[in-house]
Formats: C-alpha cells, structure tokens, sequence
C-alpha cells in the first residue's frame, strides 16, 4: 500500500492509502504506480490522477489535475499541483458551459491555444466527474 | 465660569471611550484574524516542502542547471525590489519598517550607480513611494490581508518577465517574517536569480543528500523548466502569508496598547473631572455662606446659618457632605 496525498499552494487537499496510482506525465503516457516502484519524479500532462485504493474492487478517487508534479519514493506518491479537483469538487454545468464556450471559440479561430487548453480543460473536468475511467 | 471645564472633560471623556470601543474591537477582529492567518501559513507549508524536496532530488539527479531564472548577470544594472506591506494603516510600524528597510536598500543601490524597479504590494508601500516620486512600476493592492495563490502567481509572473528579459537583473523580495506572536521580523532577501539548485535544498531544510537515485520524465531538465517557475509562486505565496499573518499580529498588538492608552487617559480625566467638580461645589457653597453672613451682620440680626446649611444639605444631595462640614464650624446660635 502507498501514502498518497495531493498537496496544493494553500493546503494538503487529499491524504489516504492506495495500491495503485495512476497518472499521466507529459510526453511520457499514462503510468502507473504500484509499491517498490522506482524513485520517480514526473511533470504531469492536463489529465486526470487515479488513486486506486483497492484493485479488485476498483474504487478509486479521481483528480483532474491540470498541471503538476509527482513524486514516488518508497511507499509514499505525493502529487504536487496549484489546480488539482476532486470529482466532487467539479461544477459540471460550469464545465459544460465551459467548454461550450471553447468549442464555439475555436469554430471562430481554429488556432486558438487558449480555447483548445481550455476545452481539453472543460472535457477534463467532464470526465472526471461523470466517474468515466481512465481507459479510453 | 464653573461647570464649564467638568462639561469640557465630560465631552473628552466620552470621546475617548467611543475611541476605545472602536480600537477594543479591531484589536479582537486581529486576533481572530492572526489565528487564521497563521493555519494559513501552515497549510501551506507542505507544498513549498515538497517542492524543494523535487528540486533537491533534481540537483542529485545532476539537472542542468542552464535556466533563466538561475542566471547571473555579470553586470547588475537594475535591482528589482518587492516591498510588501499593508493595504491599512493602524498596524504599528508593521507598514513603515518594511518600506523603509526598502529605501535603504533602495539608496544603497543607487549610490553604486544602479537603477531600480519596484514592485509594491499593498496600498502603503505604493503611496509612500509615490508620493516620494519614486517611480512605481508594478503595484498590487487588495489582498495584503487575506491572499490568495492566484495573487501570488500574478506577482510572481511579473516579477519573472521582469527577470526574464532583462528589464531586472537581480530582484530583492522585503517583507515582514512572523516568527512567532511575539516576534515579526523585517527581510530581506535576494528573490531572484534563485540561487544554486542545492542551496536551494538546503536553504529549504531539505535533508542535502538524496539517497535514492530518481528516474524523471520526460527529463530532469523538463521538469525543473516547468518547477522551476511554480518554486516562485510558492515562495512569493509563502511570503505573502507570513506578511498578512505579521499584519494582523502588529495590529493586533498596536490596538492592544491604544485600548489601554484610551483606559489610562479615561480615569486621568475622570479624576480632574471629579476634582474639579469638587471645587465648584465648594466655591458654591463658600459663596452662600459668605453671602448669608453678610446679610446677617448688614440687618444686625443673627441670620441662622446652621439652619440654612442643613436646607441646602436637605435640598442638594451633592452638597450635603460639605454642608454638613460647614454646619460644625458654624454652630446654631442657641447653643
């Protein structure tokens, strides 16, 4: 089992027990963290964080982490990040509206960067809260 | 005109207590205020810990160190200051001592020939400079008191603009540290370029040598890009908490000593009210007898005086002790 937290700028947002961790670095796919891994440390891609507190059930608390750190040493996984959200936490008519807004931004101007982070941001929060696994 | 000075102290008096009660309540406001920054402080710590944990094991790791952020100007031609203070007054010297310690740094810089850039948080140290016509480039008000990270990222990504392209070549962050209740302390602290990657770990506390030998994706040199830059928010952020939590404790403690100023100067006042109210009502009285002692010797009849006295004593409560007195020097003529 891990000690898995999520710490943000302001406070330690999630403390619990886990026996897999799985997350997504940037460049580097989805990887997952089981006990004995090797010392990491990741950049983590705008995706979500799956701490999976027992397998065979598969409970697990997601996170949307938009961006962040994580680090593996020992039997501890901490994830660093300014904007990490549980599930419960996501307001889903504001992500909707959210990515509404992106979406027709980016019919506007297909270039737009902004519109299409914030609309891989709003799909994001979506996901995570409507409790849809990391397979995809 | 008797009376009119007691009227003058009682109108001070009651002036002073209205003072009292506003200064009693912001002194209780600060005091809820101070706890909640300090649990502020605290929650936060964790991150800025971990945050130096990666980078100390990034340095272990052997990073490159080649990072804007860490450069060294070989010629250092403009200083870039953070003075944070307050957005209120009535704080004690929490908001002059820092923008003072940051004049002085100010002016030590440009007496070696360097120019400066400010960067002011709070509504004072922004005022005090302008008014000074110093030139205030960046100013941030609005949350001395209670900020917020996204205040933090704000400011600190101004400030590495600044750094970054050369508008600064070396930045100085003032603020005042809570140590503890009792103790804040002025800073002053080079801010940016950040110093070595591991004297950073041990400036954070971090135990220097990491054992373990870490794998890192993509690469060390990405990850301390992307770290590198949250570092600073999170050191700004910490500096701002320290800041709001001394602010609240210096208020806390100047509202303190005005309370009790404002109770000292009440039972001064009350006293000379008293006195003097005293010597009124003796004048008064002195004025009666004397008036009814010339009375009685014109008309060459004895005028009662003890029985006048005991009227007056009947009559006023206020004068009835010092009636009474006078009734002993001035037995009744029968006996």
């Amino acid at each position: 089992m891990f000690d898995v937290q999520v710490v943000s700028p302001e406070t330690v947002s999630y403390t619990g027990q886990a026996e897999m961790v799985v997350a997504r670095t940037v460049d580097g796919g989805d990887i997952a963290f089981q006990t004995g891994h090797v010392p990491f440390i990741g950049a983590l891609a705008v995706w979500s964080v799956d701490v999976i507190k027992d397998v065979a059930t598969d409970d697990r608390d997601t996170f949307a982490v938009h961006r962040g750190f994580v680090q593996v040493s020992g039997d501890e996984v901490t994830i660093l990040s300014d904007v990490s959200e549980s599930k419960d936490a996501i307001d889903v008519a504001r992500a909707e509206a959210a990515r509404d807004r992106a979406q027709a931004a980016l019919q506007a101007d297909g270039d737009d960067a902004e519109a299409a982070a914030a609309l891989h941001r709003a799909e994001l929060r979506l996901r995570v809260a409507t409790g849809e696994t990391a397979s995809h | 005109m008797p009376g009119g000075k007691e009227r003058e102290l009682k109108r001070r008096i009651a002036s002073i207590g209205s003072t009292k009660k506003i200064t009693r309540a912001m002194e209780l406001i600060a005091a809820t205020r101070v706890v909640k920054a300090m649990q502020r402080a605290d929650a936060a710590r964790p991150y800025a810990r971990q945050i130096t944990s990666v980078i100390e094991n990034l340095a272990a790791g052997g990073a490159s160190v080649d990072h804007p952020l860490l450069r060294e100007a070989d010629d250092v031609k403009r200083v870039g200051f953070i003075v944070m203070a307050g957005d209120r007054g009535l704080a004690g010297a929490f908001n002059s001592n820092p923008i003072r310690a940051a004049e002085r740094q100010l002016m030590a810089h440009q007496t070696e020939g360097k120019d400066y850039v400010l960067f002011c948080v709070g509504k004072k140290p922004a005022a005090y400079f302008r008014f000074r016509n110093y030139r205030v480039d960046h100013a941030y008000d609005g949350f001395t008191a209670d900020p917020t990270y996204e205040d933090a990222r704000r400011i600190a990504d101004e400030v590495a603009d600044a750094f970054i392209s050369g508008e600064v070549d070396e930045v100085e962050l003032i603020y005042t540290e809570f140590v503890s209740m009792g103790t804040q302390r002025v800073s002053v602290r080079r801010f940016l370029p950040l110093e070595d990657t591991s004297v950073m770990a041990e400036v954070g506390g971090g135990s220097a040598e990491a054992t373990a030998s870490y794998e890192f994706e993509p690469s060390p040199e990405a990850v301390l890009e992307s770290l590198l830059p949250r570092y600073i928010e999170a050191r700004l952020f910490g500096a701002l908490l320290d800041n709001a939590a001394s602010e609240h404790a210096n208020r806390q403690r100047a509202m303190k000593s005005a309370t009790d100023n404002a109770e000292e100067l009440i039972t001064k006042l009350s006293r000379e009210m008293n006195a003097a109210r005293q010597a009124s009502i003796t004048t008064e009285i002195m004025e009666i007898v004397g008036g009814a002692e010339a009375l009685g010797s014109g008309a060459g009849d004895e005028l009662d005086v003890a029985s006048l006295l005991a009227e007056i004593a009947g009559t006023d409560g206020a004068l009835a002790p010092a009636a009474a007195t006078l009734a002993n020097t001035h037995p009744s003529p029968e006996s």
